[in-house]
């Protein structure tokens, strides 16, 4: 505050700034808890009154004694609204009830999965998004090359073959016809206190390839046709145009000039991707056997072991919520024009 | 409106597009092979009376073993593969439109009410948009159809449709908003008109552009979907054909080298979105070349 009314201008600007975006995150934080609370009534309703949680539990056998024992402790006998509020009293605790088929807490036997999901979903995004603006740069500075054509038939496909199909065809390819990559499971892994990876040995790479390729795919291709478009518009533009005539090294001007500013719509799009990304995990962990927390969803749809669901269903609702935040936060650091309303 | 959408110059562009033209070849014969397949399928897959499990995974015509009529080889139940897909891309195509009528209509009216009245209206719709926006359609129609534990093909086009209006929403409300400060939605105004008139004669022509776009790139996107769903066991009801139950079938076969199960209904669901891809590509082009997404 002592340097002159120059600093303390930028300071307050500054603090402002500061203000405006604590207020920003502050609003977006009560949208998510309304968000939450919406999601779980939600969850709620499956949870107690969609097809019969006490005879999943005691199962069709049981004494009348035991079936009274469950209502009571899932609270059945209580009104409606005292349910939802004990229902909503036990999951900021993080208690969801025991899975039915393995009858052990549902949110351990979810988290004990979270590594596995966590670092195949990270292995896709890196791929995605290196690759994707990569080859999205180089197709918008060389459009009419040959290369430049083939890469463009190649994201055709890849926005076209759903996630599923992908994985198939890998399996087919590597697996089955040439036989170099395991089809199924995570290899070899390695437990570091409570997290068990698969990074550090050869095995857990081999197993990775074709999972991570096959959950990247379509966020590759739609990454690379939405750079190049970007680009494309950016290289037209008049600054772009000046910086060249300036005798500037073209390498400049596409690195520092237009890349800085065509990003931003494809980093926005990225961000924005987290909820397909987590249904494609779904797809490609049942399809790779990867004993990820997607596949823990589906065989607990089969087996309508709700606990698991439910509590899947609340935690995904959190981590999309929070990553999306954690997005237009990192998004307004980089880029100061960005307003917030 | 029309005019100018199907008119001349709309036309002679897409004559001279290869890519466009070989979308919309693609289309029509999936679309075609769709319509008629209780006419061209040598075989109905789904008559238990015409189907026999002695043709038990047999390979297609031109290998050791392959026998006429079952050109693509069979399944383990003794469905032609070639018949089946026909069937299947009738699944697809009906849940695809289906999905396009219910959520469009849905999208475009909420978007076009939430631009043109701004307020409350508009905030509780935009946030719900958000959301279901951030959740994706696909994480959401996969939880409500394993929530649901199945159905039938109208429960699959409504899961579909529950989140996928938003796509539609959006792009309507954008268009709204930069065409009610035009001229001539002021002059429609001030000339007395109602808010359903100027909304409907005046607003929503100019957004069937966009519309149309949002449209053609989501029946692709829909129609993988209704794949993904059903190969997960999540889709449409084991009795119905679908393209996704059948490469599901036909996963377990892969590693015994029976291949033909999995990829010609495979070979099918790409042909068909790609043609709708490229169709949606041109579309896209031409009609509003500056968005992306």
């Amino acid at each position: 505050m002592t340097g002159g009314a120059g600093t303390s201008g930028l300071s307050l600007i500054f603090v402002h700034r500061i203000y405006y975006m604590l207020s920003y995150i502050t609003r977006r934080l009560l949208q998510g808890i309304i968000v939450l609370l919406g999601v779980s009534i939600i969850s709620f309703v499956v949870f107690q009154y969609l097809g019969d949680p006490v005879l999943s539990i005691v199962g069709k056998n049981a004494t009348q004694k035991q079936i009274e024992e469950v209502r009571e402790e899932l609270n059945l006998n209580e009104p409606v609204h005292i349910q939802y509020l004990l229902f909503l009293k036990d999951a900021v605790r993080g208690q969801f009830g025991k899975s039915y088929v393995k009858e052990r807490p549902a949110l351990g036997l979810i988290m004990a999965r979270f590594p596995a999901t966590f670092e195949l979903a990270s292995t896709a995004i890196i791929i995605a998004v290196t690759l994707g603006v990569t080859l999205g740069v180089f197709v918008s500075i060389k459009p009419k090359s040959f290369l430049s054509r083939m890469i463009m038939a190649g994201s055709l496909f890849g926005i076209s073959i759903p996630t599923f199909l992908t994985g198939l065809i890998l399996i087919l390819l590597f697996a089955v016809v040439f036989g170099i990559l395991p089809p199924f499971g995570r290899g070899e892994t390695v437990t570091l206190g409570f997290w068990r990876t698969g990074f550090l040995t050869v095995s857990g790479w081999k197993h990775l390839v074709l999972p991570a390729f096959t959950l990247g795919m379509y966020s590759l291709a739609m990454l690379l046709r939405l750079t190049k478009a970007e680009m494309i518009e950016v290289l037209g533009e008049d600054y772009i145009k000046t910086a060249r005539a300036k005798g500037l090294r073209s390498s400049t001007v596409i690195f520092k000039h237009a890349l800085r500013n065509g990003l931003a719509p494809v980093l926005t799009m990225a961000g924005l991707q987290f909820g397909q990304l987590i249904a494609f995990a779904i797809i490609t962990e049942t399809i790779f056997q990867w004993p990820g927390m997607g596949r823990l969803l589906l065989s607990s749809i089969y087996n309508n072991d709700r606990p698991i669901i439910v509590t899947y269903i609340i935690l995904a609702s959190i981590v999309i919520l929070l990553l999306n935040l954690l997005v237009d936060i990192l998004y307004a650091f980089l880029d100061p024009k960005v307003q917030y309303d | 409106m029309i005019d100018k959408i199907f008119g001349s110059r709309l036309m002679k562009h897409f004559l001279r597009d290869p890519s466009a033209l070989i979308g919309a070849f693609l289309l029509l014969i999936f679309a075609f092979g769709a319509i008629f397949a209780p006419v061209i399928a040598p075989q109905n897959p789904y008559n238990l009376e015409k189907v026999s499990l002695s043709n038990f995974l047999f390979p297609p015509v031109w290998m050791d073993g392959g026998e006429l009529p079952f050109v693509l080889g069979t399944d383990d139940q003794g469905r032609g593969i070639f018949s089946t897909i026909l069937y299947g891309c009738r699944t697809s195509l009906v849940v695809g439109f289906g999905v396009m009528l219910l959520a469009g209509s849905i999208g475009t009216t909420l978007g076009l009410m939430a631009g043109f009245y701004r307020g409350v209206f508009d905030a509780v719709v935009m946030r719900i948009a958000d959301v279901l926006f951030s959740f994706s359609v696909s994480l959401t129609a996969i939880l409500v159809m394993g929530l649901l534990g199945g159905g039938g093909v109208l429960t699959v086009v409504l899961a579909i449709s529950l989140p996928e209006w938003v796509k539609y929403a959006r792009t309507m409300r954008g268009n709204v908003l930069s065409v009610r400060e035009e001229e001539y939605v002021d002059a429609a105004e001030a000339s007395g008109a109602s808010d359903f008139r100027i909304m409907a004669k005046h607003i929503l022509p100019n957004s069937i552009p966009s519309i149309l776009v949002v449209a053609s790139v989501e029946l692709a996107v829909v129609i993988m979907l209704e794949a993904t769903l059903s190969f997960l066991g999540v889709g449409v009801p084991h009795t119905k054909p679908s393209l996704g139950m059948m490469i599901s079938l036909g996963r377990d076969y892969i590693f015994a080298g029976k291949w033909w199960l999995v990829v010609f209904p495979g070979a099918a669901l790409t042909g068909m979105v790609i043609g709708i891809n490229l169709v949606a590509d041109w579309l896209r082009d031409e009609l509003n070349p500056k968005s992306v997404t």
